[in-house]
């Protein structure tokens, strides 16, 4: 009898108390977002306003709707403990070279800051080139280019293995030009902090 | 010519970087940590500071006074608060051409979520699930709460 009950009863309490809550967030950007849920019977339940949430308890979705301070004082340690965002800078270097120009110069200095600020910061530096010269020599000066910021920054005491570099020579341009045209817009690396 | 040479040798090292990051199955990077959090991984409990990697098919876990914060190498933001378990199921990321796919649960406790790169180039490449539930993601900030969920 008890060994009956028993676990019939365990699995009651379980579903008693196991729900499940999703929150839609608005996005930084402004721009519309929304979350899809299905479950396993195939129901769909859709979440497209900013803190439209939807509660599931015993097998059914029912919609609710909160506001940004519900959600800051249930979920204040999550939200806290989310990491700082990611953020990309494009330096500009000068005519076939993989040296900065001034401004870029100036701009790297913002670079360094950001990632001592950060905790355990990563970077991917993506080098480009104008269309001057052949493929093959754009592509070694894309990968240069990437080199000499990782370089820079592994001097500035970013560990290296913390650096990835890629170049993609000219095959991404920002601006699109015909074949061996100049365009400084173009001689750049990006550069993803996170 | 020494140019040449430099810039051949450059690309041999900046090759076997990615190289070996794909070997290891990195998925990204923890950036904050605080109370107990701890990485389960094959069988092994391990510490889980600031710069600890986590890696496909880690479980990550916070105790009662913990929360923990990782980016995915393709900036998607996650962070979970106390008494969370939440599983990396499956995570790919290719960084040149931005081709990826991921996939992670939430056992119980609470997870939020900021996407990234995969999530805006293939949003139909990302899921998050609950043991009832799976979510699909258009650009989106959320969280994603599991109240009396399993331990494992």
């Amino acid at each position: 009898m008890n060994k009956l009950l028993l676990p019939g009863l365990a699995l009651l309490l379980l579903a008693g108390c196991a729900s499940e809550r999703v929150v839609l967030l608005p996005s930084p950007d402004g721009k519309p977002a929304a979350v899809v849920l299905r479950d396993r019977a195939g129901a769909e339940q859709v979440l497209d306003q900013p803190y439209a949430a939807t509660v599931r308890r015993l097998g059914i979705n029912r919609a609710d709707q909160t506001d940004a301070e519900t959600v800051q004082a249930r979920y204040a340690q999550t939200l806290q403990a989310l990491p700082v965002r990611p953020v990309s800078f494009v330096l500009y270097f000068e005519l076939g070279s993989d040296r900065l120009t001034p401004e870029s110069e100036a701009e790297f200095a913002r670079v360094k800051q950001e990632v001592a600020a950060r905790t355990a910061p990563e970077v991917m530096v993506i080098g480009h080139t104008d269309r001057v010269g052949s493929v093959e020599a754009n592509d070694a000066l894309s990968l240069q280019r990437a080199q000499t910021m990782r370089g820079l920054l592994v001097a500035e005491g970013l560990p290296a293995e913390k650096l990835e570099v890629a170049g993609r020579g000219e095959r991404e341009p920002l601006v699109a030009t015909a074949d061996e045209v100049e365009e400084a817009r173009n001689r750049r690396v990006e550069i993803n902090i996170r | 010519m020494i140019k040449s040479h430099r810039a051949a040798a450059l690309m041999i090292v900046g090759m076997a970087g990615s190289l070996s990051a794909l070997a290891a199955d990195v998925a990204g990077m923890v950036k904050t940590s605080s109370g107990r959090v701890v990485i389960e991984r094959q069988g092994e409990i391990l510490p889980a500071p600031v710069g600890t990697q986590v890696r496909v098919a880690d479980r990550v876990r916070t105790g009662v006074d913990g929360a923990v914060g990782v980016t995915l190498r393709d900036n998607t933001l996650l962070s979970a608060g106390p008494g969370s378990l939440v599983v990396i199921d499956k995570f790919a990321f290719d960084s040149s051409t931005l081709d990826g796919r991921m996939s992670v649960g939430v056992r119980k406790g609470t997870l939020s979520v900021a996407t990234g790169k995969i999530a805006k180039r293939t949003p139909e490449s990302v899921d998050f699930h609950t043991p009832t539930s799976v979510l699909g993601v258009r650009g989106t900030e959320f969280i994603i709460e599991v109240a009396g969920g399993s331990n494992e």
